[in-house]
């Protein structure tokens, strides 16, 4: 398929328009190196919509005839890479200190979770497993996971639960997979326990409409990189709305809340977590309980 | 550094295998069937060993059985290596004492979680 030359003045208005595009629906910032695959990422939506080229593509959009168009190409460029417990140590980390942590500071039987820009769904799946693999200390407990993307396309992927043998190999203990997933075709699909518990919403990061109230922990991995730096902080604010002093964030091992607004300090008990403001000054390694 | 002992009949999986793993800092040894395997871990038990389902001579699930009785010295961790994606095989992998499962075709990031998982990187 004939593809305008990257580098070219044409294409080079046609990725600006594309970028444009991403911004304005999703916050995201078109990276170089995300740039460098744009031909790539949308052979597959120049084919279903029968366009020749990105420059016809761009030409396309600029008309604003076929809203699906907008949709696809959006979900072509979003970045969905995922795996199950991806940063291992993090999964460790939640289950051994800071879930036993919640829960013993709790002071109602609630765990709410919440796993923004959860892409595909690993991250959520993963969470449900440990729970799940551990559900005699949760016994009695009400657990709320809500699992947030702005991609209709990765989140029509988690909610059927339906992964390749490639992506359940990545991550996942061979144990957790017998128990926990079914052969579905030439794929596996999580059973109807994990589902279940998951409440899989599209949703953007800024006038966000699917979570409520406060969640116990906040992970945001691995989603801050693609935004702005000022779009970063109103990330947080948002994620800030959403907790309370005993929160815990978790962000990707690359990101920092430093130099993104004042809204979470690094935790002072957990390694690469991130406190609410209150807590994190207030604390110095005491427990804060708080009420129900 | 660890070592990872590849077992399989295929040249080119071999090969493969050992490219990845030695990327990923371990040492590698190779044997050809179940019974070049157990005799190689009786002699020197690696840390873990990357195991093929179908060889000739003797096979994943034989040298698995062979191993359980074999005097080794220390344990290795198995990791099954196989064509054989079906639960049914999986499942009676993992009774007959296997620590994780690989399906083939295999990448770098599969291989490099599944150690992760059984502890060796």
């Amino acid at each position: 398929m004939p593809l305008s030359p990257a580098g070219t003045a044409v294409f080079q208005g046609a990725a600006r328009i594309l970028s444009g595009l991403l911004e304005a629906r999703t916050g995201q910032i078109l990276s170089e190196g995300r740039a460098w695959r744009m031909e790539t990422a949308l052979r597959p939506v120049l084919r279903v919509h029968g366009l020749q080229t990105i420059d016809d593509l761009a030409a396309q959009l600029l008309r604003k005839q076929d809203p699906r168009l907008d949709e696809d190409v959006v979900n072509a460029l979003l970045n969905n890479e995922s795996s199950f417990f991806r940063d291992l140590q993090i999964f460790d980390m939640i289950h051994r200190q800071i879930l036993p942590r919640i829960q013993e500071e709790r002071g109602e039987r609630t765990l709410r979770i919440w796993s923004a820009g959860c892409s595909t769904g690993q991250e959520a799946y993963s969470l449900a497993i440990r729970l799940c693999n551990d559900a005699e200390r949760w016994q009695g407990w009400r657990i709320e996971i809500l699992a947030t993307d702005i991609s209709t396309a990765a989140i029509e992927q988690a909610r059927s639960g339906i992964f390749s043998q490639m992506d359940v190999q990545r991550g996942l203990a061979v144990g957790d997979l017998i128990k926990w997933f079914e052969p579905h075709g030439e794929d596996w699909r999580a059973n109807s326990v994990l589902r279940r518990m998951i409440d899989f919403r599209r949703d953007n990061l800024f006038d966000a409409r699917a979570p409520s109230g406060e969640y116990d922990l906040l992970l945001c991995r691995n989603v801050l990189l693609y935004f702005t730096p000022a779009r970063r902080g109103d990330v947080l604010q948002l994620l800030a709305r959403h907790s309370h002093a005993g929160s815990v964030l978790l962000l990707g091992a690359g990101e920092t809340v430093i130099g993104q607004g004042d809204d979470f300090l690094p935790h002072p008990d957990f390694r690469g977590g991130y406190a609410p403001k209150a807590l994190a000054s207030d604390r110095a390694g005491r427990p804060v309980r708080r009420a129900g | 550094m660890k070592n990872c002992l590849v077992v399989d009949d295929s040249k080119v999986i071999r090969k493969v295998a050992r490219h990845i793993l030695e990327s990923l800092d371990l040492t590698v040894s190779e044997a050809v069937d179940g019974q070049d395997a157990l005799t190689q871990c009786e002699a020197s038990p690696p840390d873990v060993v990357l195991l093929d389902w179908n060889m000739p001579v003797m096979s994943g699930m034989e040298f698995l059985q062979a191993l359980s009785s074999a005097k080794v010295a220390a344990r290795p961790k198995i990791i099954f290596c196989t064509t054989e994606n079906g639960i049914s095989h999986i499942k009676a992998a993992v009774e007959a004492g296997a620590d994780e499962y690989v399906m083939k075709p295999f990448d770098r990031e599969t291989l490099e979680s599944k150690l992760a998982i059984v502890g060796v990187i």
